[in-house]
């Protein structure tokens, strides 16, 4: 197993080279670019024999998915921001098309006013889309995560799109040593190509997409939420799998020190390193805290999550999104959660690092000692 | 002869949803005759993806991708492209209306004609936005009827072969229902051109939003060649030619009054004596351009 220093970017470049798509397209849009410059360059130097669409826009460049999956060719593409939203159509088209394409999402702020920098209100916006969603925090699970959707999206249990977010910059930039997979393990474990029967072939001809009346139509998209419900199984077989393959621990999400916390947070992204730094920190001091890090937000684990976490008092979700009238995305997820397993843990819902603002361990102390005392079940963290 | 450039095989088979007298079904049924069984066909939101009939039924003979309405000409990139990688050659052909062509879809076909994917891009052309009830689009002539131009369209057609032209395609080319042989020549001639987009524009009768009996489409579509009012012609690797009986007509004594055209049809009902002249100065301008860009082209658009 080679290991390489690369950003998380390029790890998700490394992972596609490795999972040898037949098409990639994609736009460039800070700080998505390099995933695409590296795969351009992974075409071109002959390591990766695909073709590479050089579209003129992100609707475009999921289009391009969605015309070469169909005709049964495995794809891959990475956007960020205002780029997914110009995309956001299509996205749903590609779901609902039962396509398994695989996408990278460099999260980033939206505008107004402009800002390039963290935040997950992009990837909070798919989670009704039909897509699997991973959430990586490192460049290792942004590699790993990747190579992951490829067996998940490809199941002819699942076929649904599969993406992975992670925080650009934290991640997208930054540089880290990463493991790489041999391509001869990798063979046991991505499905060959040509595992899943394409929807299009002028052999057995078929449309794909047209008018469905309501009866039909809601048939369809009863198929797919079984599908997506498949996948809950396939996911944790898949990461099962990888772990056993690669030796690194994945499941729905990890628990740190949770088995006797009266207090648990529960993060996505690159925020693990410094929560887990108050949360060592406040272990020290005699308190009683755990850490939650999500990697599946779609399908969410509720039983999962909510069997690890309702025996707490207090359950902190700390969301990198702006939310205006209602919980965080991952605070609304934790909160179903907890309330599906009937238990009695207090929910606090705290927006914080939004446009890319670091989150510190000293804020997430901070956090802690305001929900001790505060009455407040939902607010920001501004420094 | 005949039989040998008209196949007997039909790819739209009966049951379909389209209009009686519907201009775009015409066509199809004869660009599918040209094509073949061998051919993929992505259809943005226009008639024609309700003509196909509904899930999980259709009533074409060949795949077909139904995809957004800005986005075909990049989902028939992408399917170009993977069918090429994959090693499965066939004729990848976008079907969509004026709305998805020259409005909303423009960027996507000129994206796809910059890069040369081998796609054969037809627009059939109905002059507004017939799916969802005769909105005017960017194709609308000038002074036409709409629900959104109640009084006459303010502004000009939009040309989009002429756009295309310019992206330095292999072959830009307009086809008409009323000449199916010339459609016939015209996509296998498309369908031989390998690397690059060939742009189809398509003249396309439609009864219920222009306002004519469905018996008259092709009648109609006749007219508007022998009027000049749409003019049959192919860009071959930037030559422009007249093609058809529109290579006869750059004399204005051949051209018979646009009014012959205008009057059989409800949207132009409206019209007074001088905006048929207006309409009819026009049709003679854009003729007198014609007449410039075929002797700019010289003897090899005279030798057509």
């Amino acid at each position: 197993m080679s290991k390489l220093l690369l950003t998380g970017n390029y790890a998700a470049a490394y992972a596609v080279r490795d999972a040898e798509p037949d098409v990639v397209s994609a736009y460039p849009i800070t700080p998505q670019t390099p995933v695409i410059e590296k795969i351009a360059e992974f075409i071109e130097s002959g390591e990766l024999n695909a073709k590479f669409v050089r579209v003129e826009s992100e609707h475009s460049a999921m289009a391009a998915l969605i015309g070469a999956a169909s005709v049964g060719a495995r794809t891959y593409t990475a956007t960020s921001s205002q780029g997914l939203f110009y995309m956001y159509e299509v996205i749903w088209w590609a779901s609902g098309a039962r396509l398994p394409i695989v996408m990278g999402i460099v999260t980033r702020a939206l505008g107004p006013p402009w800002n390039i920098w963290s935040e997950h209100a992009d990837f909070y916006a798919l989670r009704d889309s039909g897509w699997n969603m991973f959430f990586a925090s490192s460049a290792q699970e942004v590699y790993d995560f990747t190579l992951v959707s490829y067996r998940v999206s490809e199941n002819p249990e699942v076929l649904l799109p599969t993406l992975v977010g992670w925080d650009a910059f934290e991640v997208s930039h930054t540089y880290e040593p990463v493991s790489l997979v041999e391509k001869e393990e990798l063979k046991s474990f991505i499905p060959p190509k040509g595992s899943w029967k394409p929807l299009l072939d002028v052999g057995e001809p078929g449309s794909l997409g047209n008018l469905a009346y309501p009866e039909e139509y809601i048939k369809v998209r009863f198929e797919m939420r079984k599908a997506s419900e498949r996948a809950r199984r396939i996911i944790e077989e898949s990461l099962r799998s990888y772990s056993s393959l690669t030796g690194r621990r994945y499941w729905f999400f990890d628990c740190v020190y949770c088995e006797d916390a009266d207090t648990v947070f529960v993060i996505q992204g690159s925020i693990f390193g410094e929560t887990l730094r108050a949360v060592e920190e406040l272990r020290s001091r005699g308190e009683k805290v755990g850490l939650v890090k999500v990697w599946v937000y779609r399908p969410f684990p509720y039983e999962e999550l909510g069997k690890a976490i309702e025996g707490t008092k207090n359950v902190v979700v700390l969301a990198r999104a702006s939310v205006f009238g209602s919980l965080s995305p991952l605070g609304s997820d934790v909160a179903s959660a907890l309330k599906l397993r009937g238990a009695s843990a207090r929910l606090f819902d705290v927006t914080v690092g939004v446009g890319g603002v670091d989150v510190k361990a000293e804020d997430v102390i901070g956090i802690y000692d305001k929900v001790r005392v505060s009455g407040e079940s939902s607010f920001w963290w501004v420094r | 002869m005949a039989h040998r450039i008209f196949p007997q095989e039909e790819y739209i088979l009966k049951g379909h949803a389209a209009c009686p007298g519907c201009g775009a079904t015409l066509l199809l049924r004869y660009v599918l005759k040209a094509l073949g069984p061998s051919t993929y066909i992505v259809i943005p939101a226009c008639c024609t993806s309700v003509i196909a009939g509904p899930h999980p039924r259709s009533a074409f003979r060949v795949p077909v991708l139904h995809i957004a309405f800005a986005a075909s000409a990049a989902a028939a990139s992408g399917m170009v492209e993977a069918l090429e990688k994959l090693g499965k050659p066939a004729n990848v052909v976008v079907w969509a209306g004026d709305g998805g062509t020259v409005d909303i879809g423009l960027q996507a076909l000129s994206g796809a004609a910059e890069r040369g994917h081998n796609i054969i891009y037809i627009c059939y052309d109905n002059e507004a936005y017939m799916n969802t009830g005769i909105q005017k689009s960017g194709s609308t002539p000038y002074k036409a009827w709409t629900t959104t131009t109640p009084t006459g369209n303010p502004s000009f057609k939009k040309d989009v072969p002429s756009i295309m032209a310019a992206h330095r395609v292999p072959y830009v080319a307009t086809i008409n229902p009323a000449y199916p042989n010339d459609i016939i020549y015209k996509l296998r001639k498309a369908s031989s051109i390998r690397g690059g987009l060939k742009y189809i524009h398509a003249f396309s009768p439609c009864p219920p939003g222009w306002r004519y009996d469905p018996s008259l489409t092709v009648k109609i579509a006749r007219l508007a060649v022998e009027t000049g009012v749409w003019v049959l012609y192919e860009v071959e690797n930037g030559k422009f030619s007249l093609t058809g009986l529109s290579r006869n007509l750059l004399k204005k004594e051949n051209r018979k009054p646009v009014a012959e055209y205008l009057k059989l049809q409800g949207r132009f009902a409206h019209l007074k004596q001088e905006e048929i002249d207006e309409i009819q100065r026009l049709v003679d301008e854009q003729w007198r351009r014609i007449e410039e860009i075929v002797a700019e082209h010289g003897a090899r658009a005279k030798s057509v």
